[in-house]
């Protein structure tokens, strides 16, 4: 698969010349001490073609995504900035994102973003000003029409190379909508896609043919979400208190049958068998690690998944 | 309609502490349908707050008057007999435009609220009321079949639903539906699915409270 390249993005660069693209993710701390990115960029440097550096995922408030980003590059990864519409209104996104831009961030991910209630600040006041389909529109105007949304013109110089992102859930409902809400993000202009974490293959399987049938998969990539299961109890959590996220009785009986201190080893083999699955899968074009708050385990995890080494381009 | 509740007791007897002489006054708008602030729940409150004063040994005494609305001057205006009674503290039961309308008309009289203003909805089932409008000024359902994803989407999300919408409920809690649950599947069932795929665009706010306090005259109405 060969496309026109529109950035600088070294993810963009992995996806277009047909290798099998690798991306994590990095949260950034609850506090401004920059050693803690530092620490976390080390596992994953040469590890991925990208990273995802979360804006105040669940609704905690964190180190901006703009700044850990810069640390993160400054450390040699390439950051993937995440940007949800919680916290901001058209103004200060469009701001932001030539902000990001100015200081070479090459990558966008655009998200609503969880709702406050279940983060630290509830009694706070929401904005999503826009939805994350209008902010991938937004981004592909400013860069592609060199236009903010007032319809100021950018200069050619002045237009964000921004290689544009978006999240996927397969497994949110209505089940038989979600291809057709992927459709609509890719329509706005999104360039790459990253899935919620998948256990369901069956699921997986049925939404990306439909994906492939729509030729969704030929307008932008489409990476797969891998979250290996740490323990049983992590997957008993996330299947029953994780909206959004379905893990199989199969699984969970799968750690069952093996030891707890083994159960970490099982969650890994589990995400290898997946990928080499996505590996093969049509239309999948990466697939996208979030190994959270486990960063340090990501050099042990790519290469059990014979994803390294990662082309240099 | 707009739907209010009562605020806790003690807040409202946080507003009358120290003072003698108190009007509740009611209203038989909005209030009065959903069971908030028409006579029957100012006579409520008044027996609570007599009850409470004699329990505790305080003089208090406690008049009720309801008026056919608290946000039409004329009605307002029916209240001037009894404020020159002199009142240490005047409780409005309407929703938060009838404290200030009184406000307005009486301004030297200590007015209060005693209801919280919480959204305009409807009621589901006796007793329960829900959200359907975010009063956006620019009314759009008509794009959604019929539902508003302004004002009951937990994010207004013009293209939903979300990642976290589950079982048809919405993921911040299991008691909200999810608005864009029934729209989606709304469309699927009526085959409007192409119809349905063009991006709905970046909404225009200026309408709704973001362009500032608004206001509509109607020149053929002003006299």
């Amino acid at each position: 698969m060969t496309r026109e390249i529109k950035t600088n993005s070294n993810l963009e660069k992995v996806l277009a010349s047909g290798a099998f693209a690798v991306t994590g993710e990095l949260g950034p701390p609850r506090h401004c001490s920059a050693h803690e990115v530092v620490e976390k960029a080390k596992h994953l440097v040469g590890n991925v073609d990208s990273v995802n550096i979360t804006d105040n995922q669940t609704a905690v408030v964190r180190m901006s995504s703009l700044a850990a980003g810069i640390l993160a590059q400054k450390e040699g990864l390439e950051a993937n900035m995440q940007m949800v519409c919680r916290d901001r209104n058209r103004i200060a996104m469009q701001s932001d994102i030539l902000g990001a831009a100015a200081l070479g961030i090459n990558n966008l991910l655009c998200l609503s973003g969880d709702h406050q209630k279940f983060g630290d600040h509830p009694q706070s006041k929401n904005v999503f000003d826009v939805d994350s389909i209008n902010l991938i529109e937004m981004v592909r105007t400013m860069r592609d029409d060199g236009k903010l949304l007032s319809g100021q013109e950018l200069p050619p110089d002045g237009r964000p190379k921004i290689f544009i992102g978006a999240a996927y859930n397969p497994f949110a409902d209505p089940e038989d909508y979600r291809v057709h809400r992927v459709a609509k993000k890719v329509a706005a202009g999104v360039d790459f896609l990253q899935s919620q974490c998948i256990y369901d293959m069956a699921r997986f399987r049925k939404f990306m043919a439909k994906a492939v049938d729509m030729g969704l998969t030929e307008k932008a990539y489409f990476l797969a979400g891998v979250t290996p299961l740490k323990a049983l109890g992590m997957a008993r959590y996330m299947k029953n208190n994780v909206p959004g996220i379905i893990v199989p009785d199969e699984l969970i009986e799968r750690l069952k049958g093996v030891p707890k201190e083994k159960q970490a080893d099982e969650g890994i083999k589990i995400a290898c068998e997946q990928i080499e699955e996505f590996k093969e899968m049509k239309g999948v074009a990466g697939v996208h690690l979030m190994l959270i708050e486990w960063e340090h385990m990501v050099p042990r995890f790519v290469q059990e998944a014979k994803l390294t080494p990662r082309p240099k381009l | 309609m707009i739907i209010a509740e009562r605020k806790p007791i003690e807040e409202i007897k946080g507003f009358i502490e120290g003072k003698k002489k108190v009007l509740l006054v009611g209203c038989r708008g909005c209030v009065t349908v959903c069971n908030a602030g028409g006579t029957k729940e100012v006579g409520i409150l008044a027996s609570l707050l007599r009850l409470d004063a004699q329990k505790e040994g305080r003089e208090l005494t406690v008049d009720e008057f309801t008026l056919e609305r608290q946000c039409d001057p004329e009605y307002i205006e029916e209240l001037l007999e009894m404020v020159e009674k002199k009142y240490d503290a005047i409780l409005s039961m309407a929703c938060s435009v009838g404290p200030q309308f009184l406000t307005r008309r009486y301004p030297k009289e200590k007015v209060y609220p005693s209801l919280n203003t919480c959204f305009i909805g409807g009621a589901l089932a006796h007793g329960i009321w829900a959200e359907h409008c975010q009063a956006c000024g620019n009314c759009i359902i008509h794009n959604f079949g019929g539902m508003c994803p302004i004002s009951r989407c937990s994010k207004s999300l013009m293209n939903g639903p979300c990642g976290g919408s589950s079982g048809g409920v919405c993921e911040i809690s299991k008691e909200v539906e999810c608005i864009w649950h029934l729209i989606a599947n709304k469309v699927m069932e009526e085959n409007r699915l192409d119809d349905f795929a063009p991006v709905q665009p970046i909404k225009d706010w200026s309408s709704s409270r973001d362009g500032g306090p608004r206001k509509i005259v109607r020149e053929e109405l002003v006299k």
